[in-house]
């Protein structure tokens, strides 16, 4: 076990993991987190809280997580390299392994120019796939980037943080064949788990798997798919044309337009995904992200039938200390 | 190495501006000072809105584009594409090592010969390489 974390304890027992999405909020407003939380107990294995999503200022993802972690949830925290070059990074890291966080994702994070504050100066110090190596480092050699060793003083104890580490990966977004060894490349950095682009285009992300699967990567990295609910088929069309590296047909979108309850219709339809990515041979679990609208996921769950989600003793642990 | 610390600034200034020119005009260079277009298809991933020195975000866009900039293409498709056309896709499965700033607007010419961009975190690195992926289906 390399940090023990729920997520891993599903995955090394070969369970079909299911993680959640929350996007912390604009405000100060902790009982927001907190209510939507108490929404996914029980229905999924870990949430991902995302950090400053779509380059707009939220709540910072390792706060988040510490209420998630106080509601007895566990977190997967988003880590991004738009804001932070790597000392901060890496103090994050342990900061986070201090609270409690068991689980980390990194990513490279969406361009401060189609956020909230264009106007912004980009980090990027280092790239996903460096901070998946340096998260890696940090935790199985215990050095820093720098080589320094993670202990007090030289005659103290080694204490790196107990991180599993997650990347992102997106099966649709050209160069398509490129794809197959930028994830080749995050597993040899030292990923642990990945989380997909969300999946709409099932042909598209059999096509991507297969050729995974041919490698042989989904036997060293946990992969899972992602999913998401929508409200209507106008929120399809916005994403076809807005979000970047999305595949979606257009047969969903008249399927959505043409239901008499678009609501009800973009949870079926969910779930759907959900299930025929269960029948897919390797593909060891899901992600459900759902852009404020967290309420839907035990729903898709549900109607999904992964339920009852495996029962490992949660909630903080008397290790985490309080705040 | 002693020979490149007592070169004299003046010739070092001219070499660095031809560098620059050269590399600006052939390869849209940005003095990152480290150069790493042998793993790049001889294009620059500097050129990227993210600097991102290991392969493409998940943001291009379906006709290769990028999310930044939507009338520029992906560097990073280009780069494959290029790799492909010289036969080097061999060389993108190398975890590039993370960027010392400090070499920025620095001669990378002279930075590689004298050693000074890391070449000992290169080699390590070389052996890092992802596992073996046949990228040509």
């Amino acid at each position: 076990m390399k940090a023990s974390s729920n997520l891993e304890k599903v995955l090394s027992s070969g369970g079909f993991a299911v993680t959640g999405e929350l996007g912390p909020p604009k405000s100060v407003d902790s009982d927001l987190v907190r209510k939507k939380a108490r929404l996914l107990k029980g229905f999924v294995d870990a949430v991902n809280i995302t950090d400053n999503q779509t380059a707009i200022v939220r709540v910072c993802s390792m706060a988040a997580s510490r209420i998630l972690l106080d509601e007895g949830i566990e977190p997967v925290m988003q880590m991004t390299c738009r804001d932070r070059n790597r000392l901060a990074l890496q103090s994050d890291i342990l900061g986070a392994a201090a609270l409690g966080v068991k689980n980390i994702l990194c990513l490279s994070g969406d361009h401060m120019t189609l956020g909230n504050q264009p106007d912004a100066k980009g980090v990027y110090d280092i790239d996903s796939i460096q901070l998946v190596r340096m998260a890696a480092g940090m935790r199985d050699e215990g050095k820093l980037l720098c080589g320094e060793e993670l202990r007090n003083t030289r005659k103290s104890e080694l204490l790196p943080p107990r991180i599993f580490i997650g990347a992102a990966a997106n099966p649709f977004a050209p160069p398509l064949e490129f794809r197959v060894l930028r994830l080749a490349k995050k597993i040899a950095a030292g990923a642990d788990f990945i989380q997909t682009q969300t999946i709409f285009d099932l042909n598209k992300f059999k096509q991507w798997f297969s050729r995974i699967v041919d490698v042989g990567l989904h036997e060293k990295v946990a992969i899972l798919g992602g999913v998401m609910p929508v409200k209507s088929h106008k929120a399809l069309v916005y994403m076809k044309k807005n979000v970047a590296g999305m595949a979606i047909p257009d047969e969903l979108i008249q399927r959505m337009e043409q239901a008499p309850d678009p609501r009800e219709e973009g949870v079926k339809l969910c779930a759907e995904i959900v299930q025929q990515l269960r029948d897919i041979e390797g593909l060891r679990g899901v992600h459900i992200s759902s852009v404020e609208w967290e309420k839907v996921i035990p729903q898709v769950v549900e109607l999904a039938g992964l339920l009852p989600r495996p029962a490992i003793a949660q909630g903080p642990s008397a290790e985490s200390p309080s705040p | 190495m002693t020979l490149f610390k007592s070169v004299s600034r003046i010739p070092y200034y001219i070499l660095l501006t031809i560098e620059f020119v050269f590399k600006k005009l052939v390869f849209r260079c940005h003095m990152c000072g480290q150069c790493v277009l042998q793993f790049t298809g001889f294009t620059c991933p500097m050129r990227c809105p993210k600097q991102l020195r290991d392969g493409p975000c998940g943001g291009t866009r379906e006709n290769s584009h990028c999310e930044v900039y939507p009338e520029r293409k992906c560097i990073w498709a280009l780069i494959y594409c290029r790799s492909k056309l010289l036969g080097r896709t061999r060389k993108l499965d190398v975890i590039q090592f993370t960027i010392d700033w400090r070499l920025k607007d620095t001669s990378a010419w002279i930075n590689y010969v004298s050693g000074r961009d890391g070449q000992r975190a290169f080699k390590r690195n070389l052996r890092r390489r992802a596992a073996l992926v046949p990228l040509e289906q």
